[in-house]
């Protein structure tokens, strides 16, 4: 006991944090943001992370000057107990209330209005995304658009995003672009979305949702709005009709007990409603929200052991033979 | 009691007969009939301690599952059953019962110069239902079915529909039969608190600890209605199809979060408050200067226990609720820290002032203020409503609330089990092995708990049973992961001293630390009546009065005070302390064990819905509410 209690590795681990938070990073970092609402939210941060250090370095060193000497009845920078007595009251009561209305004001009224729900008529566009046991569905009201665990916007415009869940609560979260919203059973949620350069950005459920919480993510993609215009114009259309007579695969994807009776593909028999429309998921860069990427292997494992992929997904593993499940990967592989 | 035997033959002669008094069964037997606060309270520790065990392991297995990305240790299920079940177990079947059942339980009649709790019988039945609810909700570990919906359990994930098996229905019964105990627990300190304190101990000159078991006791009366309600709720809709939850029945999901934070949010005080009573009993011992703004600590607490009270939307903060209703919860928020940053300076200036002894125990209480100046600081940023909603539901706020439980609740917890190891046992702990263990635990805690607030802020949502690569957290992960071991390791370290200061450490007569409360002014360990004579009190740390203390000899020869003709303890006014009157207590009773265990049976049949089965055994255990009272105090 020749040392200090207090004497931080915390404080080196405060600082290591700093480095660590403005440097590295995947791509669903709170601190790296890409729109206006996010970066008020980041800078929201660094201003209390500067005042907390302060304030835990004080009490720290308040308890290292208490050893450092402590063989004196005074406080170590002077005064006896009436003075201590004050400190508390200044330190303890005093300051705390002014600093905790200033971060009040500055954060609970100002910065709270950027990342609100944005006023009605103040978006370009409106899409809505609903939450399912474990996957993202997305639509473009106005249009036949339908997808999953993808949502593509144009850059550098206000999107007017509308969350519901299907199911249990979810959280919609793209943590670059925005704060979180819960969706609940029974409420709408409105929250703006919008990125001010193209890029993607990844996004996961924030609340717990059962057995897969923690495969449901999804990316944002923002694209230049031409680019987008000519994506959502292809998601709109129904698949390409097949040539000639039906494929092995499209049979046993449309097959009874098959892929068809939970999965809709536009333009064919398939209605399925369990799982996600897969009209053009050959399209899409991942599967089973954000579990696997979407490559040939990956898509053909998928299909014959989704339980080994993704434990508990509602997809059930089927009672196939090898070139059935080969022929269904075919089939999907072409719903570009 | 090598004091006792150089005693006057008067003194002698009211001691014996105290002795024989106060003597209970021996025995296997003995423990099951005791209403002898300390013997409760070591019922208490040991038991909460299995507990902490058995959280501590289901910690590791998460911790090992997220050491490496994709990792396949545990199955989706059951990391889901550990990370629920590790909260459900630190909460109510640890943290509470460890510091109000064990070291309240223990501590505070000794605090307050009494020789029992005002209640000695529902003291032993609130120990026995509470074992009783730990071993029904254990049995679905055992199972293979425990609760699976996250300790908060939100509704529609905890309905039948999402989750069909008994799980939640061990959750919601076990919860409620838990609430119960502490129901009974929380009266009993209040009552104990108000009326058994030694004549002369106004409330001005209470202990701090005791102020902090007060308000706890409070809270948790107040706070436990509304869980107990949200699982009577569950259960109606689970089992009956009620619809209180259900949006298509008219009722709603929020009701459940509403409710459960209701209660969930003071949950957080009741946890934290009597750490602070801790560090307020080992502060001025060590630093050898009584408690800087002892008043204004004191109104700190009881303040901090009822603002609680105001602040639940603020972990409902994403979930939609009007923006008035944000800002004012956000506002009480910040109004809660007040109360937190008084005792903060109070604690550090008592230490500039005294002349602190950084031996373990004072040891723990600095890791302790450091670690919660960290958590409270981290707690303070999710006020800010912006920034709470982008970080709530990530690893910063896991972060947060285990620097808060962990290092805020549970270093005071080790910093008192050494603290009062001598008392209880009556010897010592080995020194330097106690420091290491320190160093140890603060070295693993902060390894592990810190690099979660950054994996927070780079995105990491909590409650995933697995992550993928790529994202920047894998390394933050591990070294959390070995922070957990080392941890373990230091926390094995602290028991493996108390084991064997057990039984080979140095004897350590009543006062080794000369602690200012009356628990010092007693043997150690206590004998069955705490006091031979009921001390006088003048003061807030009456031990350091040592007039009082050497006047104390005599009035036991004369007979003031020393109740010796009876099962009897003095009590006193609520607010001036002044002698009330004398109280005859109760004796040992098998009943408040059998009754308790009436009540578990009524709980299993509830599980196995066989409702009429439940309803004969609600009589008897009502029969045996009857015996309870039929037999008579016996007088010796």
């Amino acid at each position: 006991m020749k040392r200090d209690p207090t004497r931080p590795a915390a404080l080196a681990a405060l600082a290591f944090c700093a480095l660590a938070l403005a440097g590295c990073g995947g791509n669903q970092n709170v601190l790296d943001p890409h729109s206006h609402p996010e970066r008020r939210i980041a800078t929201l941060w660094w201003v209390m992370f500067a005042v907390a250090a302060i304030g835990f370095s004080v009490v720290v060193l308040f308890l290292f000057l208490g050893w450092v000497r402590r063989n004196r009845d005074r406080l170590p920078f002077g005064g006896g107990e009436s003075a201590a007595v004050g400190m508390v009251v200044a330190l303890g009561i005093a300051l705390p209330i002014v600093l905790l209305v200033s971060l009040f004001v500055y954060s609970d009224l100002f910065v709270l209005k950027s990342v609100a729900a944005p006023r009605p008529g103040s978006t370009r566009l409106t899409l809505e995304v609903t939450g399912r046991q474990w996957f993202w569905e997305v639509r473009y009201p106005g249009t036949k658009a339908v997808t999953a665990n993808e949502i593509h916007i144009p850059v550098g415009t206000r999107v007017n995003l509308v969350g519901k869940t299907d199911d249990v609560i979810h959280s919609f979260w793209v943590p670059e672009l925005n704060r979180k919203v819960d969706l609940i059973p029974g409420q709408t949620t409105r929250i703006l979305l919008e990125a001010d350069q193209p890029g993607s950005y990844r996004g996961q459920c924030a609340e717990y949702c059962g057995l897969q919480h923690a495969h449901m993510a999804m990316y944002v993609i923002a694209q230049p709005p031409a680019q987008f215009r000519t994506w959502l114009a292809r998601e709109a259309k129904p698949a390409r009709p097949q040539q000639g007579s039906p494929s092995p695969g499209f049979l046993a994807f449309n097959a009874e007990n098959a892929c068809s009776g939970c999965h809709t593909v536009r333009g064919t028999n398939a209605h399925g409603d369990i799982g996600p429309d897969l009209t053009h998921v050959a399209s899409r860069l991942t599967l089973a929200a954000g579990t696997i990427p979407n490559r040939p292997a990956d898509l053909l494992e998928w299909i014959r052991d989704p339980q080994h992929v993704k434990p508990g997904a509602k997809m059930p593993n089927l009672d196939l033979t090898d070139t059935q499940f080969r022929e269904i990967a075919t089939y999907v592989e072409g719903l570009r | 009691m090598a004091a006792i035997d150089v005693l006057p033959p008067r003194a002698r002669e009211r001691v014996d007969r105290l002795e024989r008094i106060w003597a209970e069964r021996p025995g296997l037997l003995g423990w099951l009939t005791t209403v002898d606060h300390k013997r409760i309270g070591l019922l208490y520790f040991f038991t909460s301690l299995a507990f902490f065990g058995a959280g501590g392991v289901e910690a590791l297995l998460m911790r090992t599952q997220l050491a490496a990305p994709n990792s396949h240790l545990l199955s989706p299920n059951a990391y889901d059953q550990a990370m629920t079940m590790h909260g459900i177990t630190m909460i109510f079947l640890f943290v509470i019962p460890m510091t109000t059942g064990a070291f309240g339980n223990y501590l505070v009649p000794l605090m307050i110069g009494a020789r029992d709790m005002a209640f000695p019988r529902l003291n032993a039945l609130g120990f026995w239902l509470f074992l009783g609810s730990g071993l029904f909700i254990y049995s679905a570990v055992f199972a293979g079915i425990a609760p699976d919906a996250g300790w908060f359990d939100y509704v529609p994930l905890a309905l039948r529909r999402f989750d069909p098996g008994l799980n939640i229905d061990f959750y919601a019964l076990g919860l409620i039969f838990n609430g119960v105990a502490s129901t009974l627990a929380s009266i009993n300190f209040i009552a104990t608190i108000f009326k058994l304190r030694a004549p002369g101990m106004s409330l001005n000159r209470m202990p701090l600890f005791c102020f902090a078991i007060l308000a706890v006791s409070f809270s948790l009366v107040f706070a436990l209605p509304a869980l107990t309600l949200d699982c009577v709720l569950l259960e109606l809709q689970r089992r009956l199809q009620f619809h209180f939850f259900d949006v298509g029945g008219g009722g709603s999901p929020l009701l459940w979060q509403h409710l459960f934070w209701f209660f969930g949010h003071p949950e957080v005080y009741i946890i934290v408050l009597p750490a602070f009573g801790i560090a307020t009993s080992i502060i001025p011992t060590f630093a050898k200067h009584r408690m800087i703004a002892f008043p204004l600590v004191a109104i700190a607490e009881l303040l901090v226990a009822f603002i609680g009270f105001g602040v639940w939307a603020h972990h409902m903060f994403a979930t939609g609720l009007p923006l008035a209703t944000l800002v004012i919860f956000a506002a009480a928020s910040m109004l809660v820290v007040i109360p937190s940053t008084i005792q903060i300076f109070a604690w550090t200036a008592t230490v500039m002032m005294g002349r602190p002894e950084f031996r373990a125990p004072l040891l723990f209480i600095g890791g302790f203020i450091t670690f919660f100046v960290i958590g409270g600081l981290s707690g303070i940023m999710f006020a800010a409503i912006p920034f709470d909603q982008a970080t709530t539901d990530t690893y910063f706020v896991v972060a947060h609330f285990h620097f808060i439980i962990f290092g805020a609740a549970v270093f005071p917890i080790l910093g008192g089990m050494y603290y009062w190891f001598p008392k209880v046992t009556g010897r010592m702990y080995n020194e330097p092995v106690a420091q290491a263990s320190f160093w140890l635990s603060f070295v693993g805690t902060s390894l592990t708990f810190f690099p979660m607030h950054v994996v927070g802020l780079l995105g990491m949502p909590r409650r995933v049973y697995t992550y993928d690569s790529g994202l920047g957290w894998d390394a933050y992960n591990l070294s959390e992961t070995v922070g957990a071991f080392l941890l373990t390791a230091g926390l094995l370290l602290i028991f493996g001293n108390l084991v064997w200061g057990r039984f080979r450490g140095a004897y350590a007569g009543s006062d080794p630390f000369f602690g200012g409360t009356l628990e010092w002014a007693t043997t150690s360990p206590p004998p069955p009546y705490n006091f031979a004579v009921i001390p006088k009190v003048t003061s807030p740390y009456p031990n350091w009065d040592r007039q009082d203390r050497t006047e104390d000899r005599p009035r036991l020869e004369e007979g003031v005070l020393t109740l010796e003709t009876g099962h009897e303890t003095p009590a006193s006014t609520v607010i001036d302390g002044a002698l009330d009157e004398i109280v005859r207590m109760p004796s040992e009773s098998i009943w408040p064990f059998a009754l308790a265990l009436f009540v578990a049976l009524v709980f299993v049949a509830l599980l196995f819905a066989h409702y009429a089965v439940a309803g004969f055994l609600a009589v008897a255990a009502l029969l045996a509410v009857a015996a309870w009272n039929a037999e008579e105090p016996e007088t010796a």
